[in-house]
């Protein structure tokens, strides 16, 4: 049953790949601003050397401004934009049948996402209606565009695998810590317009809540202040990282158990669960550092540590710790950062 | 039996062996695996999938029929599809492969499929998938959006919150970045869990007793007619650089010109 399925989705091209074909990177987008986390795998994209175009998708409106913002990719020769107000949500039961027709009809070998909850949402859809393996959360990738590496159990080891060429084309999401942002200003892309065939989805977007904060968004902060279990209560937990995310211009983080016992919002999660984050610095507070939460922070450049525990695990990976009660020793820290800035 | 009415949902929860979550895996020898010689448990996502179903067949008994627990693996993977009968689903169904094989994402989301596609036009059609969003030994958080892709059926990724109504309706609040986003779909539909869709029960001895006695049906991947052979190849395993850490400070005044050094502040 299986074979005959897999023999009717056949490729067109058969074992090696075009020598034209492109890759193609669905670039994401919020509130009219194109997402940082396309900017890596745009990245990602170019390193293979390959033409690398976007993909623009949504309403009319939101498609017209992000357009403008997608051709001045450097990195990009052509933009390709969708319009429909069912893309508005990004409903993987829709958008995942438009990349699959999109990677067939113009000869893509590769398609990227950033690995976002968008990105983790449509591209699994998408590689089983195209029958491919999908390759998920890369932080390298060879030249060769068939070999790459990724990480699992929580970031505690390292896979690197090979692509057959059974993939003729490789679905892709890329850790966005793990690449750069590409440059954006002198691009100069060409636009083709998608025809959209209406695609019927048995799923409708009902509505959204946003967590609302002036701070960094969490995943692009260069700065993070993390809270854990020691802060005891949402109130203590706010009273004390606020002035701390403060003092540094710092996104606010949480581990799990913070985040289970309502201290702070879900989406605030660092660890291999949530968000997986790379700052420049990360100050880790009353967290004890267990493995999942050292899967989403143990690649920001200077980690530092608070806890009143000195065999907390969190020690092992800090470039700076300090065993001390976090009551008393963050409200001084920010006193004496607020002096060190002065 | 019973009747087969279209208002009856049976649910089919894949749950996953893997490595206990909290043991610290190694790189084996070979440079190409991990030491598998350790504790093993239920994907802890699957565990929230199996409560979840159980939840809902409580909730809404009148139009939930049963629940089923399909793991696909070694002879060890029963120890698996056994704690989800003794939480609570009805049947096993196992597919057993040999000891050592890697069965990727893509192959189990065929595995899925060919066990849906096998329930259909007899009084156990599955018309509900609920799954982990990811296993914690891959993190790939694949199969979930390929099986709904293959079967094109609605799906719900990353759900904290969900509600079958009778006639099919589905409400699914899912955990997207920034916050939540309520979605609206009807059955057949794939849900995927997140952690905070429910906190699992813990299987009470004479539950696990009595989850000796269900049904556990083996089954190999050529019954199906699947072919598991991968289509990535393992290069290498190794472990991740490690980070130069370990380095404490006596005071404020220490980390504040530790800061200061790396230019932080």
């Amino acid at each position: 049953m299986f074979r005959s399925a897999l023999r009717a989705l056949k490729p067109k091209f058969a074992t090696t790949q075009s020598r034209h074909a492109s890759s193609l990177v669905f670039l994401e987008h919020k509130g009219g601003k194109l997402s940082d986390a396309s900017l890596s795998a745009v990245t990602a994209a170019k390193s293979l050397g390959n033409d690398t175009h976007g993909l623009v998708i949504g309403s009319k409106s939101e498609v017209e401004g992000v357009l403008e913002q997608a051709k001045k990719i450097n990195d990009l020769s052509k933009v390709y934009s969708a319009v429909s107000d069912s893309y508005s949500h990004v409903l993987t039961e829709t958008v995942a049948p438009l990349l699959a027709s999109i990677t067939s009809s113009k000869d893509i070998s590769h398609i990227f996402a950033a690995h976002t909850a968008a990105g983790k949402n449509v591209f699994p859809r998408l590689a089983g209606l195209l029958d491919k393996s999908l390759i998920a959360d890369i932080i390298a990738l060879e030249p060769s565009g068939d070999t790459f590496t990724r990480p699992i159990y929580a970031g505690n080891a390292i896979l690197k695998v090979k692509s057959s060429p059974k993939d003729d084309v490789k679905i892709v999401t890329v850790r966005t810590t793990a690449f750069d942002k590409a440059a954006t200003g002198s691009g100069s892309a060409s636009v083709e317009t998608i025809d959209t065939a209406s695609t019927e989805s048995p799923t409708k977007y009902v509505s959204e809540e946003l967590t609302v904060s002036s701070r960094p968004d969490l995943a692009s902060a260069t700065r993070i202040v993390s809270g854990g279990r020691a802060l005891k209560s949402k109130e203590t937990f706010d009273r004390i990282m606020d002035p701390l995310a403060d003092s540094l211009g710092a996104a606010v983080g949480a581990s799990r158990a913070a985040v289970d016992a309502g201290y702070a919002d879900n989406s605030l999660q660092v660890g291999q669960t949530g968000k997986v984050v790379a700052p420049e610095l990360y100050v880790a507070v009353g967290i004890s550092g267990a493995i999942q939460h050292l899967a989403g922070m143990k690649e920001s450049k200077m980690i530092i540590a608070i806890n009143k525990d000195p065999d907390a695990p969190i020690f092992q990976v800090a470039d700076a710790g300090l065993v001390a009660d976090l009551y008393e020793a963050v409200p001084e820290l920010v006193k004496e950062i607020g002096k060190a800035k002065a | 039996m019973k009747p087969t009415l279209a208002t009856l949902i049976n649910i089919l929860v894949p749950v996953k062996r893997s490595i206990d979550y909290a043991v610290k895996i190694r790189v084996a020898s070979d440079g190409k695996s991990v030491d598998t010689n350790v504790k093993h448990s239920m994907n802890p996502f699957d565990e929230i999938a199996v409560e979840e179903a159980i939840r809902l067949k409580d909730k809404s008994g009148e139009h939930v029929d049963s629940i089923t627990a399909l793991s696909i693996g070694p002879a060890k993977a029963v120890d698996t599809i056994r704690t989800a009968l003794a939480m609570g689903a009805d049947t096993g169904i196992h597919i057993v492969t040999p000891e050592n094989t890697v069965i990727e994402p893509l192959s189990v989301a065929h595995a899925i499929k060919a066990i849906v596609e096998r329930s259909q036009g007899t009084d156990k059609k599955f018309d509900l998938i609920i799954m982990g969003k990811q296993a914690i030994d891959d993190d790939s958080g694949a199969t979930g959006g390929m099986v709904a892709g293959m079967l094109r059926w609605g799906q719900g990724s990353f759900a904290s919150k969900v509600v079958i109504e009778k006639g099919g309706k589905v409400q699914v609040t899912r955990e997207i970045d920034g916050g939540l986003e309520a979605i609206e779909s009807q059955l057949p539909f794939v849900v995927t869990t997140d952690l905070r869709l429910n906190e699992p029960r813990y299987a009470s001895l004479p539950n696990i007793m009595k989850a000796k006695k269900k049904k556990i049906e083996n089954l190999k991947p050529e019954d199906l007619g699947l072919d598991f052979t991968p289509r990535l190849e393992t290069i290498s395993i190794s472990d991740p650089p490690k980070r130069q850490g370990g380095a404490k400070v006596e005071n404020i005044q220490e980390l504040v010109s530790k800061m200061k050094e790396a230019g932080v502040i």
